[in-house]
């Protein structure tokens, strides 16, 4: 029905201009326990036009993404397609109403095979209501044709790499006939030459009349690619238009609601000693002869694509997984590290990117988190003393202005800006050598990212050396001494003083000055 | 920032508020109810011995419930500690048909116990299987080998002295076996409410990652639990088959679902993570007194089984019924 | 083409052959076609029972209630004989079968309402099922005399060369290999257990999904129950007992894993079959049947070290190199 011309009744009801908007979201409001997700946003797509929703992380966009694809429902708020008001109870009302999603993370099953996830709930069906499994793999290739994908669909997917499960994913958000496509940063995996298919493919949707939202924090491909934008901030809408009558300053003073160079604390540049000489780390499939130093009140900056490797060469350095070979010497003594406890008592702690998994123990209290790589302190052999527990918990609450309505509240309640500084009270309160934060700014709001760079300033000024993991190249420039570079597991550059640009970093990062080099 | 540093409570509740608030009072009151019920529904119920032999009904299963809640708060189950008393008992028969003296029997029970937790614990954090097919695959493979033993015999005639663990008497009605389950009640509510090891058990449970990468030793924890598991299924045994008498390959066949029970309605959380001792022990009673209560109204041991499974499921249903209810 | 080659199943009829054929050097007469369908037959309700526990398993879910259902059904259905012995069988099956499902669904509304963890929800079905047995027949056994001659001679009717118990289960089996492979709730099993938050992208829901596989256990549970009461021609409250772990170890020895969305239902048929041709051959090959249990509880142990073996997480490869090599 969705397809078919406007119902004359409509069209006599509300005769609305060529640009009326095919999707239209209005007043949405969404929130989870200890967060206001979105606050009565606003969002129009068109069709045949390419809408980019930008936005720092934790501005909203996801959140938008699961409500628009029924995952989550609004709390508040109304979506109209084509100009009548509709409600997704579940994912399948999304995609009968021909919203279609080319997810963050992809959304496939190792076990089926490829025809199968590019039609899973909506395959072809034969006699007894049996899927088709000739039509079903003829119009799985048909598709894989189209966006230029040499996949055989019969494949299982378990087998394919992960480039080919993005077209798989991008496949399947084909496979019904949508009016809206939507992408969420569909480019963060890819690399160059792979992303120019991807425009190709955006503009070949764009042909078709089908409305697209594009979602990224890049902003060269939202000028390359898009028609229109929407700015979030901290969940609330800031600002649409045409991306003719915007500049790229614009864009990012309604992002972050002032400009970049203001947002990083000035920092006092005494670096010491060496504390850190990580040599000739190999990992069978990770990352192969890393190795770096680290000295005294130095930030040392590791930047790279999604996937370049560089969360798993920490995790080596923290214990939690084996290096095939590789030594780590602190203060330039040799130490063996089997576990994250080994790591700890040498005094290097690890504040890992996925705080809900890995950094936070949700279900237990804050102080109970802090003190847990601590307990061998705060307690008397082997008897935990809770006077001891909440004192070391009030001292570095305090020192890391934490808000919360008490120290024995569930950690999982608080917001992710809380959280992470609850993360890094947790390590500090062992007193750490070397530490090393992942993505440490990553969806949380503007207000606990300024804190969490003032604090990791104030840090580096005490003597700490710091390795910061970021893909955010405004954070990685403002924050970092010296900056490595790694891409497929290598280490593509290391970069200080003048070389550090936010050109050279993308260039090393996608291998764009390499591949030159290689060709001529 | 030290002066806007605000003040941040240590404590939104008095630890006696929350108490009061707990799954384990409402328990509390359950057990003086079912308490009062039994005492009007049978003359028989209120004498001393009575409630001494009722305790019989349920001191074994809480030994293993201790450790089993310990375990299962930290993410894991085992459901071989039936099979395990099977096989403990079947070793400690066969070593009493050669004459061996009541300390070497102990020792044999406890050690098997041990034995068996050590072998699930390996299995699960040595090879990171799934404890529940692990432990089911355990269950008939530590039974079997007891039916492997003694096939449709039995073992009897153990030394005079070992019927002190299943029918002695520590002082007037204070059973042997009911002062042992006091004892280890409190130093289980010692090990999980007051040691940085308990501490651990509830960071694993919560979140097995993120106590990872906390530091904290994930698998040597939940191996040490299948252990304790594991030694207290050999303790069980001991007591069992000196209560007994005697060993045959079916012995205390379905205690598994008893004790798991039993975790579950003093308020452990299945999924792990959350529940005490103290709920445990009182769940014991409830368990103790209700089965008890049956008897003497000469209910069938099969139909207070079908009770024993509501409750099982009731005890998780009922407040997520009522979770869906007030929405 | 490697692929299946390597599978869990190629693999498993490798065993059995090789188990056959080591039986079949020292004691010839167990291979003989009539012996061989014996076998099958008395294979018949562990097949009927672990097509339906794989597909549970494959949604992430276990149901040990299954034993308890089918002692329950087999009861209800020798009970109604007893009573009404005209009752035509055709009656008697769809009972049964009804029955069977009402069970079932029970355990699924549990998990899919309630959200209460499977495990805990069978293990208390289970015990309930039991108790109502003794409840509704008073603890009685109820014997061959008492049962109608059509009831007790279905399943044992030979239809070529084979009783209609293990034709039954043949069909069984053929029918959930064409569910799981060509119909969309089939599909959605994998879907659902490979990866339950994506399956919520995609439109499924995970509790639906896994409602519907505790029915067809159940289902497939119940008939069983009748075919279980009618072959052996006894009905008392511990048959079948313990025979969910059975159950559940010829999944696991057939590659279903636990995990969920892994495995085949032609995986879990030749794990009840390698199950039956070994718990037949104990006493042709002369030990003691008591060895069993112990035997399918070492399958199980090492199935399950083999499945986390097969699949042990390879971490992401990023390396070039790494990516080339396999």
């Amino acid at each position: 029905m969705l397809q078919t011309a406007p119902h004359p009744a409509d069209a006599a009801a509300a005769p609305r201009p060529a640009t009326a908007p095919v999707l239209r979201l209005a007043g949405v409001s969404k929130s989870f326990p200890g967060v206001k997700a979105l606050s009565g946003v606003s969002l129009e797509l068109f069709a045949g036009q390419v809408t980019a929703l930008v936005g720092e992380n934790g501005a909203g966009k996801s959140t938008v993404v699961k409500i628009l694809t029924g995952i989550y429902r609004p709390d508040a708020g109304g979506i109209e397609v084509a100009g009548s008001p509709v409600r997704f109870a579940a994912a399948r009302d999304a995609a009968a109403a021909g919203i279609t999603a080319i997810h963050q993370e992809t959304v496939l099953f190792d076990e089926l095979s490829v025809a199968e996830n590019i039609f899973l709930g909506h395959a072809p069906r034969g006699r007894f209501g049996l899927i088709d499994r000739p039509a079903m793999r003829r119009e799985a290739a048909a598709i894989l044709a189209r966006i230029g994908a040499r996949i055989d669909p019969r494949m299982p997917l378990k087998d394919l790499g992960i480039a080919s499960r993005h077209l798989v994913a991008i496949a399947r958000a084909l496979s019904v006939d949508a009016r809206v496509v939507i992408m969420d940063e569909p480019t963060a995996a890819l690399s160059q030459t792979e992303i120019e298919e991807l425009y190709d493919l955006v503009e070949r949707l764009k042909a078709e009349g089908r409305a697209i939202l594009f979602i990224s924090h890049k902003f060269d491909e939202v000028f390359r690619i898009a028609d229109r934008y929407t700015v979030f901030r901290d969940g609330e809408h800031v600002g649409s238009g045409l991306i003719a009558e915007v500049s790229e300053d614009d864009l990012v003073r309604m992002m972050v609601g002032r400009s970049v160079d203001q947002i990083f604390p000035a920092r006092a540049h005494r670096i010491g000693d060496e504390v850190l000489r990580v040599r000739d780390f190999c990992h069978a499939t990770e990352f192969d002869r890393i190795g770096f130093t680290l000295r005294r009140g130095e930030v040392l900056g590791f930047y790279g694509l999604v996937g370049a490797g560089r969360s798993e060469l920490m995790q080596a350095v923290f214990g939690i997984t084996r290096p095939a070979s590789g030594t780590v010497e602190v203060d330039g003594r040799p130490v063996t590290i089997r576990a994250p406890g080994d790591a700890i008592a040498a005094g290097i702690v690890y504040v890992p990117e996925d705080r809900g998994k890995q950094g936070t123990v949700a279900g237990l209290p804050i102080f109970q988190n802090v003190t847990l790589p601590s307990l061998s302190r705060t307690s008397r052999n082997g008897f935990l003393r809770l006077a001891r527990e909440f004192a070391l918990a009030r001292q570095y609450a305090g020192r890391l202005d934490l808000r919360a309505a008490a120290l024995d509240q569930d950690v999982g309640n608080l917001s992710g800006g809380n959280q992470q500084k609850v993360v890094i009270a947790k390590w500090l309160a062992t007193k750490p050598r070397v530490i090393i934060l992942d993505e440490p700014t990553k969806g949380i709001d503007i207000g606990s990212k300024a804190a969490v760079h003032a604090f990791m300033a104030e840090l580096a000024a005490e003597g700490l050396a710091v390795v910061m993991v970021s893909s955010e190249i405004p954070e990685v420039l403002g924050m970092s001494d010296r900056v490595i570079v790694m891409r497929e597991g290598l280490i593509a550059a290391e970069l200080s003083g003048a070389d550090l640009t936010p050109e050279t970093l993308v260039r090393h990062a996608a291998g764009i000055g390499a591949a030159q080099g290689a060709a001529t | 920032m030290t002066d806007a540093t605000r003040h941040i409570p240590d404590r939104l509740q008095s630890p006696a508020a929350r108490a009061l608030k707990s799954w384990e009072s409402l328990l509390l009151a359950v057990a003086i109810a079912v308490f009062i019920v039994n005492s009007f529904a049978s003359p028989y119920f209120l004498s001393a011995w009575n409630l001494s032999d009722a305790t019989f009904n349920f001191t074994e299963k809480a030994m293993i419930a201790f450790a089993m809640a310990m375990l299962i708060i930290a993410g894991e189950i085992d459901l071989s500690v039936a099979s395990i008393i099977a096989l403990a008992s079947t070793a400690m028969g066969a070593a009493a048909q050669v004459g061996a003296g009541v300390p070497v029997l102990v020792l044999i029970g406890l050690g098997t116990g041990l034995l068996c937790g050590a072998i699930n614990g390996l299995l699960v954090t040595g090879l990171g299987l799934p404890s529940i097919v692990v432990t089911i695959g355990t269950m008939s493979l530590f039974r079997g080998i007891s039916f492997i033993v003694l096939g449709d015999k039995a073992y009897t005639g153990y030394p005079p002295g070992f019927a002190y663990f299943g029918q002695g008497y520590v002082w007037w009605v204070i059973s042997f076996e009911f002062a042992l389950f006091a004892v280890l009640a409190a130093v289980y509510a010692v090990v999980l409410h007051k040691t940085s090891f308990g501490r651990a058990v509830y960071a694993i449970g919560n979140n097995p990652t993120g106590a990872l990468f906390s530091g904290i030793r994930v698998a040597r924890v939940k191996f040490v639990l299948f252990l304790l598991t594991g030694l207290m299924s050999g303790l069980a045994a001991v007591c069992l088959t000196s209560r007994l008498g005697s060993t045959r390959p079916s012995i205390a066949t379905g205690w598994e679902l008893e004790v798991v029970t039993m975790v579950v309605l003093g308020g452990v959380n299945i999924l792990g993570g959350s529940g005490t001792i103290p709920g445990v022990v009182i769940a014991a009673f409830v368990m103790g007194l209700v089965t008890f209560g049956f008897g003497l109204l000469n209910v069938p041991g099969i139909v207070m089984s079908i009770f024993v499974g509501l409750l099982l499921i009731a005890v998780i249903a009922l407040p997520r019924l009522w979770a869906m209810w007030r929405r | 083409m490697s692929g299946v080659l390597k599978s869990r199943e190629a693999l498993l009829v490798a065993v059995i052959a090789a188990l056959l054929a080591v039986i079949a050097s020292r004691f010839p007469s167990f291979v003989t076609p009539g012996n061989l369908a014996r076998v099958l037959n008395d294979t018949a309700p562990l097949i009927i029972l672990a097509v339906g526990q794989a597909l549970v398993i494959l949604t992430r879910c276990i149901d040990l209630s299954v034993a308890a259902n089918l002692a329950l059904t087999g009861m209800v259905c020798a009970m109604l004989n007893v009573a009404m012995p005209g009752l035509p069988v055709a009656a008697i099956l769809a009972l049964a079968m009804t029955m069977g499902a009402c069970l079932g669904a029970l355990n699924g509304l549990l998990v899919w309402k309630l959200s209460i963890p499977p495990i805990v929800v069978t293990l208390g079905t289970m015990t309930i099922f039991r108790g109502l047995i003794f409840v509704i027949s008073d603890g009685t056994w109820i014997n061959a005399h008492q049962m109608s001659p059509a009831f007790t001679g279905f399943p044992r009717t030979v239809i070529l060369g084979l009783p209609v118990l293990a034709w039954i289960a043949l069909a069984v089996a053929a029918l959930f290999l064409l569910v799981v492979a060509r119909a969309p709730l089939g599909r959605a099993f994998y879907a659902v257990g490979g990866n339950p938050h994506a399956a919520v992208y995609a439109g499924l829901n995970v509790g639906r999904t896994q409602f519907w596989a505790f029915v067809i256990s159940g289902t497939l549970a119940g008939l069983t129950g009748y075919l279980w009461v009618a072959r052996y021609s006894i009905a008392y409250v511990d048959i079948a007992g313990g025979f969910e772990l059975e159950v559940v170890a010829a999944c696991v020895i057939g590659g279903i894993s636990i995990a969920g969305g892994a495995g085949t239902v032609l995986g879990a048929v030749l794990g009840a079959l390698f199950l039956g041709i070994v718990k037949n051959a104990l006493p042709v090959v002369g030990i003691s049947p008591f060895w069993q249990l112990a035997i399918s509880g070492s399958a199980i142990v090492i199935a399950v070290a083999f499945n986390a073996r097969a699949r042990r997480a390879k971490g992401r490869i990023i390396l070039r190199r790494a990516e080339a090599a396999p």
